[in-house]
């Protein structure tokens, strides 16, 4: 038993009747990771002697001034800045580096009263399916230590589905988010690109990145982004578009909804597994009302040669301001071209030079047209399918991975079999639509994730349905044997 | 194009400001290869006259009042920095001697 059993709701409750405090939540949190996280590898800074003090501070606050989430405890990814507590991307160049400001997230969670507990362990700069380009040191799946926690946000989903914390965020740039909340049995939102302000998040791909919630409900997912979403000036690309509740829309009701199945997402390539678990999640909504119809999305097959070319030019950009001039890591050198030289050859992993590369060489004359130009041209068809087929339908539906989780060290030098990972998660970065991730079912022992994708901003309809899913079904209480602390 | 040539990794590498050894150049190489084999499957879908997307939702110039608003402290800024003097950052010798 753990306090995290409980809902956001029930902790609430048990707060309100004074069976515990925010000092106890706390602490659970910290317990947790004490007993747990050795395994798991999920944390790479704790916040404990300031989230301590907050927690004690906060247990003073009456109710009557109190929100949903107040006085919870969070993890925060890696490449999320958070002032006063060390942000590496769990990237060695990044080593030391203290952030002077937070992230408008960080300040949204700050300002629901929310604690953070500490840094959550991610792939290098988010890149990478499997955590195992983490330069600090790997993360488990909790549901079996052999396996990999998925990418890049497996800190985040591993951190939740052991219990360690009720609430991650995470960052989406191609499934970052939903592809390890699949793997690890637990819920994470992509949010529709500009729905969350990315100030503050270390840029990968910048027309891509996403940040969004991990829970293991889809009420909490939907308490946390109402949080966290909305316009900021700090980020001209922040949609201004009103932020409704997401709660309100959660009525267990979806008759009459139309579901859209595309087949390339149950094409060759899914393994019979989770196709059978997915086949009876969509049997499952069928039965409470919703219709479902098979469409096409076709240029599907392309959408990640597409994604990897431009998130890699993005990123080849975006990554040249880690120079070793104003912070973190800084090689020995006798010239300011060799300590650049230096700096980056020793500061990044094999994974982050490999994708600058690719993106240098996307970029560069002679190959931009035929690479960069003709991806943002795909781009253009790939979005214009999910227009199609958002003209009639209200959701789509379909696997979120093609497997469940593969087992560590498995693929470590061939790229290309990771990448192939998130074949069913990167058209959706390419659109910018929102979409989500839910437990459905499990083969052989390990979660399999629904893959719910909405209208862009109708987050709300999606819930709904993840919501209406999840009341009818049992899988989100399902945990992995390490739950259990002795 | 099975394979990019060593050379053409080690001038993306120079580009890209990554010192690079001859060894790493060749595992690229191969590496690099397989992923852009695989993106040229791309090449198979006639584009003309497709608009290139580079942001999904309408992106336009976002102004604020012009307010004068006190900045970050500059000690602040300068907490990261490994190498500084009198307020100032340092760094190697940019022109050689």
């Amino acid at each position: 038993m753990s306090l995290f059993d409980k809902t956001s709701a029930e902790l609430q409750q048990a707060l309100l009747n004074k069976e515990i405090t925010i000092a106890d939540l706390t602490k659970e949190a910290y317990a947790r990771i004490d007993a747990l996280d050795g395994e798991v590898g999920a944390f790479l800074a704790l916040n404990k002697e300031a989230a301590e003090q907050e927690a004690a501070e906060k247990d003073q606050v009456p109710f009557e001034e109190r929100g949903p989430l107040f006085g919870l405890p969070i993890g925060v990814k890696d490449n999320i800045v958070t002032e006063g507590i060390e942000t590496t991307c769990a990237s060695k160049i990044l080593e030391g580096f203290n952030p002077i400001y937070s992230a408008t997230v960080v300040e949204k969670l700050r300002e629901a009263g929310m604690v953070t507990v500490g840094k959550v362990n991610m792939d290098e700069f988010a890149m990478g399916s499997a955590n195992e380009n983490s330069a600090i040191k790997k993360v488990h799946n909790p549901w079996d230590f052999d396996r990999a926690p998925g990418g890049s946000s497996g800190g985040s989903a591993a951190a939740v589905a052991a219990g360690e914390v009720p609430f991650t965020l995470g960052s989406d740039t191609g499934g970052s988010i939903r592809q390890p909340a699949a793997f690890c049995g637990v819920v994470g939102m992509k949010p529709t690109y500009g729905r969350v302000s990315r100030y503050g998040l270390v840029a990968f791909a910048s027309s891509l990145d996403q940040i969004g919630p991990i829970t293991r409900n889809v009420r909490d997912n939907a308490l946390l982004l109402e949080a966290i979403a909305g316009v900021d000036e700090h980020d001209s690309t922040s949609a201004n578009v009103e932020v409704p509740s997401y709660v309100d829309q959660l009525t267990g009701d979806i008759k009459g909804l139309k579901v859209a199945v595309p087949q390339e997402y149950l094409a060759e390539g899914v393994s019979e597994g989770v196709k059978a678990q997915v086949l009876a999640a969509i049997e499952k909504l069928k039965e409470l009302g919703a219709t479902v119809d098979t469409v096409s999305l076709p240029h599907s097959k392309y959408a990640l040669a597409a994604y990897y070319i431009i998130s890699s030019s993005e990123a080849s950009s975006n990554l040249s301001r880690f120079d070793g001039i104003r912070y973190g890591f800084r090689a020995e050198a006798d010239n300011l071209e060799d300590l650049y030289l230096q700096t980056r050859a020793q500061g990044f992993g094999d994974e982050v030079k490999r994708r600058i590369m690719l993106g240098t060489y996307s970029l560069s004359a002679g190959t931009y047209d035929a690479y960069y130009k003709k991806a943002q041209q795909v781009r253009t068809l790939i979005k214009q399918d999910f227009d199609k087929v958002f003209e009639e339908y209200d959701v789509i539906v379909g696997p979120t991975t093609p497997t469940t989780a593969f087992k560590l060290g498995e693929n470590l030098d061939d790229p290309m079999t990771v990448y192939a990972n998130d074949i069913l998660t990167v058209p959706i970065n390419l659109a910018g639509v929102p979409a989500i991730s839910i437990p459905c079912g499990f083969d052989n022992n390990m979660p399999v994730g629904l893959q719910i994708i909405g209208k862009y901003f109708e987050e709300g309809t999606i819930y709904r349905v993840a919501d209406a899913f999840e009341k009818a079904t049992d899988f989100h209480n399902a945990k992995p044997q390490t739950w259990e602390v002795k | 194009m099975a394979k990019l040539s060593v050379e053409e990794v080690k001038h993306v590498a120079k580009l890209a400001r990554l010192a690079i050894t001859d060894e790493e150049a060749e595992k690229f190489a191969t590496q690099l290869g397989a992923i852009t084999d695989f993106a040229n499957e791309l090449q198979e879908l006639d584009t003309t006259d497709v608009v290139p997307t580079t942001h999904v939702l309408p992106v336009h110039n976002v102004f604020r009042e012009d307010i004068p608003a006190k900045g970050l402290d500059r000690d602040l800024m300068m907490k990261n920095v490994k190498e500084q003097q009198d307020g100032l950052v340092k760094v190697p010798p940019i022109i050689a001697q």
